[in-house]
């Protein structure tokens, strides 16, 4: 007996080990997409994610104003101002007047300049270079420091690429596109195949054996297969490229496994409600309507995620049968691949367009997850 | 009158399994017909193809004078209780009730009332927004049957409702069942069940079904007085008829069989003179079986006593081993254990079978 609980327990324990660590993979990747999604340019060069929260330091080469804006007090020709770029804040920790030398000074410290002259810089930028003689040349002086980078986070990203006018990413573009797709694409193929697996499930007639052999057997088709000769068909019936072309190819793709895991929990209702519905007077469509859609609900939510999921991350279908040469059709998926290419360095703006294409996937999973369990579960386990 | 008549019913199943052949019954207006018989005999099958859930292989069935083999089972004006009581899940108990109305369109007025009066009658009138999950089994029940009684349908069928229920409960239930039957004098019900009591008490009439057929039909004391066969004599009454081999050795008003195994049995059956000598069995019910002296009908040892206080069953052993009997005498007797005894039984109470079938 202690045996056999010792190694229950010890099972136990492997089991919320591995679920641990299957946990901290997922979110490992997530929230580092999440967190990268909200910091700036500057921030995502000096450190991965994780130290989003910590201050960070970085070398910044900076100019003062050009000569012409010196002017004269006191028989000495000033330059003043702000090394700080409008709407930025400095910390400067050390500067220095020449790149060998960063570190030479700290803030409030004077420097002499190589060409004469001398510069004190205050700890948030503000500078005052002096010289007898008027400074010359047309750009301002180099000055090198290291700031302190507060953590900062922002919704920029977000705004640039979900809600900039000119649209310039093409990011909510996209996601608008991806909608039109995903929505009809879930919903269309259920509502089929909910009317086919309470058919094959409930109403007699001859071949009801064969056909649902015949839908098992097309769950193992692989789609390719179908993807040029679909596609022939829709240009020769004038359906050509588009958002009905690619609801109708997701609609077929997604049909055996709709029809398949909604005939299998339909099946498992009890017989008698069905027949006690009969000698109530329902019809079949009454007995659809008021009965099996109410009680397959874990079902139809099982089969809508993963439908869901499917059509939101496909790329494959999307090409073949939507995104045309007029790039008005382009859904995320696609438009991530292109951004790879074109902003292939601006992680910024990668790890938020990657976070918008996955947030809806994972509200629709959060939220529905525990009818996924059940749907999948039915029949299975009584 | 005739409400229900079956004539010549077959069934088979796809697969060329015969179920139930040659099935001839005429069930009355007002009555309370109770289909009993071993498990798998076909009771379900018959009960459902009065319903229209199970198509009728061969033979006509009229309701009303109707032919009813094609129509929808919500065109025969029945109604069905189910085992599993087979409410709606999702529905409260009073959207369980009002199903039915519903689809037939009655107008809300008229649901409202039709399933206020069945509650009322059922006493559901405090779950009547209850889901079916929140009710006990019992509850569960009376809300089946309150659906049956909202549609009210000429003809109720019952496939053993009470036997998910516990023993308490299923007496309780057995009860309101027949009060309910009462208070519908007009309706008939036609009653599923494998418990010799509810058979017994709640019949006007018991139809035996067994071997694909009908072994007898009648009202539950005929059938416990003058079974038409062996197998009835057996089925009806527990625990079971004895059986004794023997043969007829004098005939007249009375009969008297002299049995294999060495008794007398005398029996109030007239016979001819031509059945001496004829090979028949003899039938004793266990509680018509008394301790004799001198003639004795039975000699044999008491192999095991239950004593249950009102009465002891024995269960005896030939000498030769050959046939186990029961006798149930009334009182305690515990003190026969493994005593060898001698039982006689009343000639009014001895059955003769001859070829398995009743002599009378
Ligand atoms: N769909 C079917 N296909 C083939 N045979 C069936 C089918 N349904 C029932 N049977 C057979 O018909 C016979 C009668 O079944 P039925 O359910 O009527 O028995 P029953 O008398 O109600 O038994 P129980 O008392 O156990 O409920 C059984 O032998 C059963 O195996
Ligand atoms: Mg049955």
């Amino acid at each position: 007996m202690d045996n056999i609980a010792g190694s229950k327990s010890s099972l136990r324990w492997a089991v919320h080990l591995s679920v641990a660590f299957l946990v901290v993979l997922w979110l490992i990747p997530t929230v580092g997409l999440l967190v990268s999604s909200f910091r700036t340019t500057d921030q995502i060069s000096t450190g991965g994610w994780w130290r989003a929260l910590m201050t960070a330091e970085h070398n910044l080469i900076l100019r003062t104003a050009p000569p012409s804006t010196q002017t004269q007090i006191n028989g000495k020709y000033v330059v003043t101002g702000s090394l700080a770029k409008s709407g930025t804040d400095l910390d400067i920790r050390v500067w220095g007047v020449s790149s060998r030398a960063i570190d030479d000074y700290t803030p409030g410290a004077t420097a002499k300049l190589s060409k004469g002259g001398e510069i004190t810089v205050s700890k948030d930028g503000h500078y005052r270079m002096e010289h007898t003689l008027p400074f010359t040349g047309k750009r301002g002086t180099r000055i090198f420091l290291s700031s302190a980078l507060p953590p900062e986070f922002t919704l920029d990203n977000y705004h640039k690429v979900l809600f900039d006018p000119k649209n310039v990413e093409g990011m909510g573009q996209a996601f608008l596109t991806t909608m039109i797709v995903t929505i009809p694409a879930t919903i269309i193929p259920i509502l089929i195949a909910a009317f086919a697996a309470y058919a094959l499930a409930w109403m007699q007639f001859p071949g009801r054996a064969l056909l649902v052999a015949f839908i098992v057997g097309l769950l193992v088709v692989p789609l390719q297969l179908a993807l040029i000769p679909l596609l022939k068909l829709h240009l020769n019936i004038g359906i050509g490229k588009g958002f009905i072309g690619v609801w109708l190819a997701h609609t077929a793709f997604g049909m055996p496994l709709a029809i398949y895991l909604l005939r299998n929990y339909m099946v498992g209702l009890p017989k008698d409600i069905i027949e006690n519905a009969r000698i109530d007077g329902a019809t079949d469509f009454q007995i659809f309507m008021k009965l099996i859609v109410p009680l397959s609900f874990p079902a139809l939510a099982a089969f809508s995620i993963f439908q869901f999921l499917w059509t939101w991350n496909d790329l494959l279908v999307a090409k073949v049968f939507l995104i045309d040469s007029s790039g008005q059709t382009v859904v995320m998926t696609a438009k991530l691949v292109e951004m790879l290419g074109t902003r292939g360095g601006n992680w910024e703006i990668l790890a938020t367009s990657a976070f918008v294409s996955i947030v809806v996937p994972l509200l629709v999973f959060f939220s529905l997850q525990k009818y996924l369990v059940r749907g999948l579960l039915a029949g299975s386990v009584k | 009158m005739t409400q229900l008549k079956l004539s010549n019913i077959d069934k088979s199943y796809g697969n060329g399994v015969c179920v139930l052949k040659d099935i001839n019954l005429d069930i009355n207006s007002g009555e309370l017909l109770v289909f009993v018989g071993p498990s798998g005999c076909g009771k379900s099958t018959l009960l459902r193809m009065i319903a229209g859930l199970e198509t009728i292989t061969a033979g006509e069935l009229q309701i009303n004078g109707q032919s009813m083999n094609d129509m929808p089972p919500s065109k025969r004006g029945i109604a069905m209780v189910f085992q599993s009581y087979a409410l709606y899940p999702h529905l409260t108990v009073r959207e369980n009730m009002a199903f039915a109305l519903k689809i037939a369109k009655q107008s809300p007025a008229q649901i409202d009332a039709a399933v206020d009066n069945a509650a009322k009658k059922l006493q559901l009138e405090d779950y009547l927004d209850r889901l079916p999950k929140a009710l006990s089994g019992g509850q569960r029940q009376r809300v089946a049957i309150g659906r049956a009684i909202v549609r009210d349908p000429q003809v109720f069928l019952f496939d053993e409702p009470l036997s998910n229920l516990d023993a308490a409960l299923r007496v309780a239930t057995r009860i309101e069942i027949a009060r309910l039957k009462e208070s519908m004098p007009d309706r008939t019900m036609i009653y599923v069940t494998h418990d010799q009591v509810e058979a017994m008490t709640l019949a006007t009439r018991i139809v035996v079904l067994a071997d694909k057929g009908i072994a007898q039909v009648g009202t539950p004391l005929e059938l416990y007085n003058t079974p038409a066969n062996e197998f009835v004599a057996q089925f009806i009454g527990s625990p079971a008829m004895n059986l004794m081999p023997g043969k007829i050795v004098a005939t007249g008003e009375q009969t008297t069989v002299h049995l294999d195994a060495g008794g007398v049995a005398i029996s109030n059956i007239s016979t001819i003179d031509a059945d001496a000598g004829k090979v028949v069995n003899v039938g004793v019910r266990p509680e018509d079986l008394m301790l004799a002296s001198g003639e004795f009908m039975l000699e044999a040892k008491v192999d095991i006593t239950e004593a249950l206080g009102e009465y002891t069953l024995l269960y005896l052993q030939q000498t030769d081993g050959a046939e186990n009997f029961i006798a149930k005498l009334s009182g305690t007797h515990k003190e026969l254990r493994d005593q060898t005894i001698q039982l006689m039984a009343n000639p009014g109470k001895v059955h003769l079978f001859h070829e398995g079938l009743g002599m009378h």
